[in-house]
């Protein structure tokens, strides 16, 4: 049985940054000329999900593992993430 | 933290507290700033530590009984795999487990707190939660930094030691952003196993450890490896690709990282463990043509933030542990001249070139581009070795004569030519 990311996420220690450290440049970019989404794809704790109603990339910040892999995924380099500040986001245990 | 630095070392991981140790050990004043809440909070890696270039930062750091090291390894294994089938090749020596031993699995996390805390002993100072965000700079030489709350900090020069997606480096104008070609995407989990079960099961001594690379299948084909290693408690088990082909193929990591754990060769191995934590990471693997310049006035940058990782041996927290020592002794011998400027920091590079740093990446700087242009090479070749393994330890009625002719057919499906130019590409792998 495969364990869902929701889980493995689970295991993880994150102290909340106040604010996103994650955005989206132009969100207009992702409906109009990236048909691909490959942060919906590639991103090891899920934070990118498309969300149809809104048309607009969902970014779930707090799941971020700070990997910095969306910042290349980007065909359009429209993804804006910033480490977040003052100690905040995932806290590793082991590493 | 309103005085002025010799040094401001930027990142408290391997890099950047062997740069730390070095200048506090000279007499250097020096303050490493960290961004995690805790040395380690925002690292990853494998882990294999390489005892040599770390015993040079801190001599017989092994005899520490507090030092945070998982277990010696005697055994190093490789593994070629097709969905049901493998290959393995292993070398185990007693004389890798003399101290000191070749080296150590760690849990990085523990390891960079135990090693930030001897560069605090050396005389360093350490901040931890403080986001360095921007560099000072005046008529174009790096006075210092401004952190994400806006102090600023100022220091006769700063080592960026800030990891694969180095924003100093970015800041200071030696580099843009990095390219999917240029990482690989590792994610790992930490798994709680007992320690008897883990000696049982990889055939080891008490204390002692394994690593093994898996290549083949588990990668779905992509220019990567999985990797099970073996802690006190724990077993490592991770797997890295290239981020353009994870991008090409949207191959979702973890779930990548779920068929290895199904894999019939790992299943067994991590059978009944518990899994602890999950991580992902970058790990720079452009290579040689990714290094970007590694000074200008006033700044240097070490370890994975300069790109120098040698994937094919496994090696980077090594390379950056002797980065940031090589960076220090060059920001001492800038003191004593009184002068920080790019041209007294140009002798960091020739010391560089001087060690296995720069030789070694050098001497791999094709090998990944070669395998890349070889289609299907990392699909083809372990079906080759089990097949042909199969072959020669198949009694199935046939003369070894058509065994002999049926492998020459299997070989032949490369081609020779394609054969000879792939084993060309690959031989600087080897040793």
């Amino acid at each position: 049985m495969a364990t869902p990311i929701e889980e493995k996420l689970g295991l993880l220690t994150y102290k909340k940054p106040p604010q996103s450290h994650i955005s989206i440049v132009d969100p207009s970019v992702c409906l109009e000329r990236c048909p691909e989404k490959p942060c919906t794809a590639i991103c090891p704790a899920n934070v990118y999900e498309w969300n149809e109603t809104r048309k607009a990339i969902a970014v779930s910040y707090e799941n971020c593992i700070e990997c910095g892999g969306c910042r290349m995924i980007c065909p359009f380099y429209n993804i804006d993430c910033e480490w977040p500040g003052g100690g905040a986001g995932v806290q590793y245990k082991y590493g | 933290m309103s005085e002025k630095f010799d040094c401001i070392v930027v990142g408290a991981g391997p890099a950047g507290i062997s740069a730390a140790t070095s200048l506090a050990q000279a007499g250097l004043s020096c303050v490493v700033l960290e961004r995690g809440e805790y040395p380690g909070a925002k690292n990853v890696q494998g882990a294999v530590l390489y005892t040599r270039m770390l015993a040079e930062v801190l001599p017989d750091f092994w005899k520490d009984p507090e030092a945070a090291l998982e277990r010696p390894i005697a055994e190093q294994r490789v593994c070629i795999a097709t969905e049901d089938s493998w290959v393995q090749v292993g070398y185990k020596s007693q004389r890798f487990t003399k101290p000191p031993p070749n080296c150590y699995t760690i849990i990085r996390v523990r390891f960079d707190q135990w090693y930030a805390k001897k560069a605090q002993e050396a005389g360093a100072e350490l901040y931890c939660g403080v986001m360095v965000r921007d560099l000072i700079r005046k008529n174009g030489r790096i006075l210092g930094i401004v952190t994400s709350e806006g102090d600023e900090l100022s220091a006769s020069c700063v080592i960026a030691c800030d990891g694969v997606n180095s924003i100093l480096a970015q800041k200071a104008g030696l580099r843009s952003e990095l390219r999917a070609q240029e990482v690989a995407m590792g994610v790992k989990e930490i798994l709680a196993l007992d320690a008897a079960k883990i000696e049982d099961r990889f055939n080891l001594e008490k204390g002692e450890g394994a690593t093994i690379e898996i290549f083949g299948a588990v990668t779905q084909g992509m220019m990567g490896y999985a990797f099970l290693y073996t802690n006190q408690e724990t077993l490592s088990l991770g797997v890295g690709c290239k981020l353009s082909e994870l991008q090409k193929r949207r191959v979702k990591p973890y779930e990548l990282l779920e068929s290895v754990k199904q894999h019939p060769f790992v299943r067994r191995l991590v059978s009944g463990s518990k899994t602890l934590e999950y991580s992902g990471h970058l790990i720079p693997e452009g290579g040689f043509r990714s290094i970007p310049p590694l000074y200008t006035d006033g700044f240097l940058v070490a370890g994975d933030a300069a790109q120098l990782v040698n994937p094919a041996f496994r090696e980077g927290s090594n390379l950056a542990m002797t980065s940031g020592k090589l960076a220090a002794e060059t920001v001492i011998e800038a003191k004593k001249k009184g002068d920080f400027s790019a041209s007294a920091l140009s002798s960091y590079k020739r010391k560089l070139q001087a060690c296995y740093v720069w030789k070694d990446l050098y001497e791999m700087r094709n090998l990944e581009s070669s395998v890349e242009k070889s289609p299907g090479f990392l699909e083809f070749y372990p079906r080759l070795a089990c097949d042909l393994a199969h072959l020669r330890f198949s009694v199935d009625g046939q003369p070894k004569r058509e065994h002999f002719k049926e492998a020459l057919r299997l070989v032949r499906r490369r081609g020779f030519f394609r054969l000879a130019r792939d084993l060309w590409a690959v031989r600087k792998a080897a040793l």
